[in-house]
C-alpha cells in the first residue's frame, strides 16, 4: 500500500552533524560498496571509463559557501541521502505498491520487483533522494541499510548503516528519533538540530546540527596588511651618490 | 523539468482523444456507421497511442499491469484505472454506434464522466507534486482539462463548441503562466531552507557532490529550455488558440477545421514543451541551478 502507515513511534534516522563533517566523502564511497553487494540491484556506472561517466549514489556530499556580514565566510560540507520523511510525497505518488514506508521503524523503502520504473517518485522527492539506476532501471533509494542494521550475522558494532560506520570524523550518528530520550535526540536537542526544506511540509526524520560558532579573533582590517612601505607614502629610502644620480637619470628617460 | 517527448505527446494525443471521447458519449454529435467508425476509431486510437507512448517512458512496461492497483493513494494509478474504464464503458456504445446504428446513451454518459476524470487525473500528477511550485496550484488541471476538450470539440467538427473552448483555454493558460512565474518565490524554498544554513548568511554551492551528470540533473533541473520561454509562449497562444480561433470564425468547412485543428496541435505542442522545460524543481537548488 502506498498509501502512508500512522506515524510510527519508533522513527530510525541519521543526524548528521554539519560542523564535524570534513566532506571527506568516505560515507558516498562506503554506501556505494554496501549497496552495490548486498540487497537489491547494485548500484550502476554507466560510462565509467567514457567521456561522461555517471553512476546511481545513493548519499551525495555537497560542499556550499555561507557569506556571512560580521564573520568570514565559512565552507560547510553538506551529505544528503534520504531523509525518511514522515510525510513523505515520493510513497503517496507511487502507482504500483512499490514505494512504501515501514510501519515498525519508519524506513521508507522500494520493493524493487514491484517498480515500473516510472520516475514519479523522485520528482515528489524535494531532496533528489531517489536515482533510478541506469541499468536496471529501478528506482533506488538508501534503505538505511536495513540489511544490516537488523543483521545477525553481523558483530554488534558493524550493525549501523555504512555511512555512519565507515565516518571517520563521527559527523553521522544512527538511532531512534521517536524516542526522545535517546542518543540522538538528545544529540538534536542540545545542538539545535534542524528541518531541510520544512516549508516542504514533508516532516523530515533525519536532522541535521549546524556548524558550531568559531572562535573570534580580533581581526585586523586584511587590506592594509598588503600595503607596502612605498604605497603608503611613508619615507622612501633614497640612494646616495653615484646610485641616486643614475636612479634620478634614469626616472628622467 | 525535463520535457520528454514520451510525455509530451502522451498528454496532448490522448488527452484530445479522451476529450474526443468525452464529446462522442455524451451524444453532442451522434454519429452512426462510418461517421461512428471514424470518430471512434480517431478517439479510441489517439487515447490508445497517448498510452502507448507513456508506457514507453517506464523502466519495466512489462510490470505496467501493477499501475492499477494503488488507486487509493496515487493519482498515476488513478489515472490508469479511470482510462481503461472509460474505453471499456464507452465500447459497447461505439460498437452499437458503428454496427447497429443505435447509440446506447447511458453508457455513453457513463463513458464521457469516466473519460473527462482520465484527464483531470492526468493533471492532477502534476499538480499534485509540491516539489515543482509551477505545477503546484489550482490553475494547473483548467489547462490541461481544456485543451483536451477545445482539441476534441475540433476532432467532433463542432465549431462554435470548440471556439467558446478554445477561448477558455487560451485564458487558462495565461492564467497559468503568469501565477506560475510566481510560484517559486511564494514556496519560500530556497538554497537557504536547503541546506538549512540560510540562518547564517547568504548560502551558494561551492562544489557540487561530483564533477558528472547524475539521473537528478537530467531529469529534473533543465535550464536551456526557458531562455527561449517568452517567444515559445507566444507560439503556444499563436498556433494553439488564436489561428484556430481565428479559422473558426472563418464560413464553416472542413478544411477550415483541418487547419485549425494542425496549428492547435502544433501550438499544444509547443505549450506542452514549455509545461515541462519552465517548471523548477526545488531539488535544483541543492546544485546551484534551477
Amino acid at each position: 500500500m502506498t498509501s502512508l502507515p500512522p506515524p510510527s513511534t519508533r522513527k530510525l534516522g541519521l543526524v548528521i552533524d554539519l560542523d564535524t563533517c570534513v566532506g571527506c566523502h568516505a560515507c558516498v564511497i562506503s554506501c556505494k560498496g554496501w549497496n552495490t553487494e548486498n540487497y537489491g540491484a547494485p548500484l550502476s556506472d554507466m560510462d565509467a571509463y567514457g567521456e561522461s561517466p555517471e553512476g546511481t549514489f545513493l548519499n551525495r556530499v555537497h560542499s556550499f559557501e555561507v557569506t556571512r556580514d560580521a564573520a568570514p565566510p565559512m565552507v560547510v560540507h553538506f551529505p544528503k541521502s534520504c531523509l525518511h520523511c514522515d510525510d513523505a510525497p515520493c510513497v503517496t505518488v507511487c502507482p504500483t505498491g512499490a514505494s512504501y514506508k515501514r510501519v515498525e521503524d519508519g524506513i521508507v523503502l522500494v520493493n524493487e520487483t514491484d517498480c515500473i520504473g516510472c520516475g514519479l517518485c523522485a520528482w515528489a522527492c524535494p531532496y533528489g533522494a531517489r536515482e533510478m539506476d541506469g541499468a536496471e532501471k529501478v528506482m533506488k533509494k538508501c534503505t538505511l541499510c536495513v540489511d544490516r542494521i537488523y543483521n545477525d550475522n553481523l558483530p554488534e558494532q558493524d550493525r549501523e548503516p555504512a555511512c555512519v560506520r565507515t565516518c571517520p570524523a563521527g559527523a553521522r550518528h544512527f538511532g531512534d528519533l521517536g524516542d526522545p530520550d535517546s542518543a540522538v535526540s538528545q544529540l538534536v536537542a542540545e545542538r539545535g538540530g534542524f528541518d531541510l526544506m520544512p516549508e516542504q511540509g514533508t516532516r523530515p526524520v533525519n536532522k541535521y546540527l549546524p556548524p558550531r560558532g568559531r572562535d573570534t579573533l580580533q581581526m585586523p582590517d586584511l587590506a592594509s596588511l598588503c600595503e607596502t612601505p612605498s604605497s603608503s607614502g611613508a619615507s622612501e629610502a633614497k640612494a646616495a651618490g653615484f646610485l641616486g644620480w643614475l636612479d634620478r637619470a634614469l626616472e628622467k628617460l | 523539468m525535463h520535457p520528454a517527448p514520451s510525455l509530451i505527446l502522451f498528454t496532448v494525443l490522448s488527452g484530445m482523444g479522451f476529450g474526443l471521447l468525452v464529446w462522442l458519449g455524451l451524444g453532442l454529435r451522434v454519429p452512426t456507421g462510418l461517421a461512428a467508425f471514424i470518430l471512434f476509431g480517431l478517439g479510441y486510437g489517439l487515447a490508445g497511442i497517448g498510452l502507448i507512448a507513456a508506457a514507453f517512458h517506464l523502466g519495466h512496461p512489462e510490470r505496467a499491469l501493477k499501475a492499477f492497483s494503488q488507486w487509493r493513494s496515487s493519482w498515476l494509478s488513478r489515472e490508469a484505472v479511470l482510462a481503461v474504464a472509460s474505453l471499456l464503458v464507452m465500447a459497447p456504445h461505439a460498437a452499437a454506434s458503428v454496427f447497429w446504428d443505435t447509440p446506447l446513451p447511458l453508457l455513453g454518459w457513463l463513458g464521457a464522466v469516466l473519460a473527462l476524470a482520465t484527464i483531470f487525473a492526468t493533471a492532477m500528477i502534476y499538480a499534485q507534486i509540491r516539489a515543482v511550485p509551477r505545477w503546484h496550484h489550482w490553475s494547473t488541471p483548467p489547462v490541461f482539462v481544456l485543451a483536451a476538450l477545445a482539441g476534441g470539440a475540433l476532432l467532433a467538427a463542432q465549431q462554435t463548441l470548440a471556439l467558446w473552448l478554445m477561448l477558455a483555454l487560451g485564458l487558462a493558460m495565461i492564467v497559468h503562466w503568469v501565477i506560475g512565474d510566481q510560484r517559486f518565490a511564494q514556496a519560500r524554498s530556497d538554497t537557504g531552507t536547503a541546506t538549512g544554513l540560510g540562518r547564517f548568511g547568504r548560502v551558494r554551492l561551492l562544489e557540487p557532490p561530483h564533477s558528472g551528470r547524475n539521473y537528478l540533473l537530467r531529469e529534473m533541473v533543465h535550464v536551456v529550455g526557458r531562455k527561449h520561454a517568452h517567444k515559445l509562449r507566444v507560439i503556444a497562444l499563436g498556433l494553439g488558440v488564436v489561428l484556430p480561433v481565428i479559422a473558426l470564425l472563418l464560413p464553416a468547412g472542413y478544411v477550415i477545421v483541418l487547419i485549425a485543428l494542425l496549428a492547435h496541435i502544433a501550438g499544444m505542442l509547443a505549450q506542452r514543451w514549455l509545461f515541462f522545460a519552465e517548471a523548477e524543481h526545488v531539488v535544483g537548488l541543492y546544485y546551484g541551478k534551477r
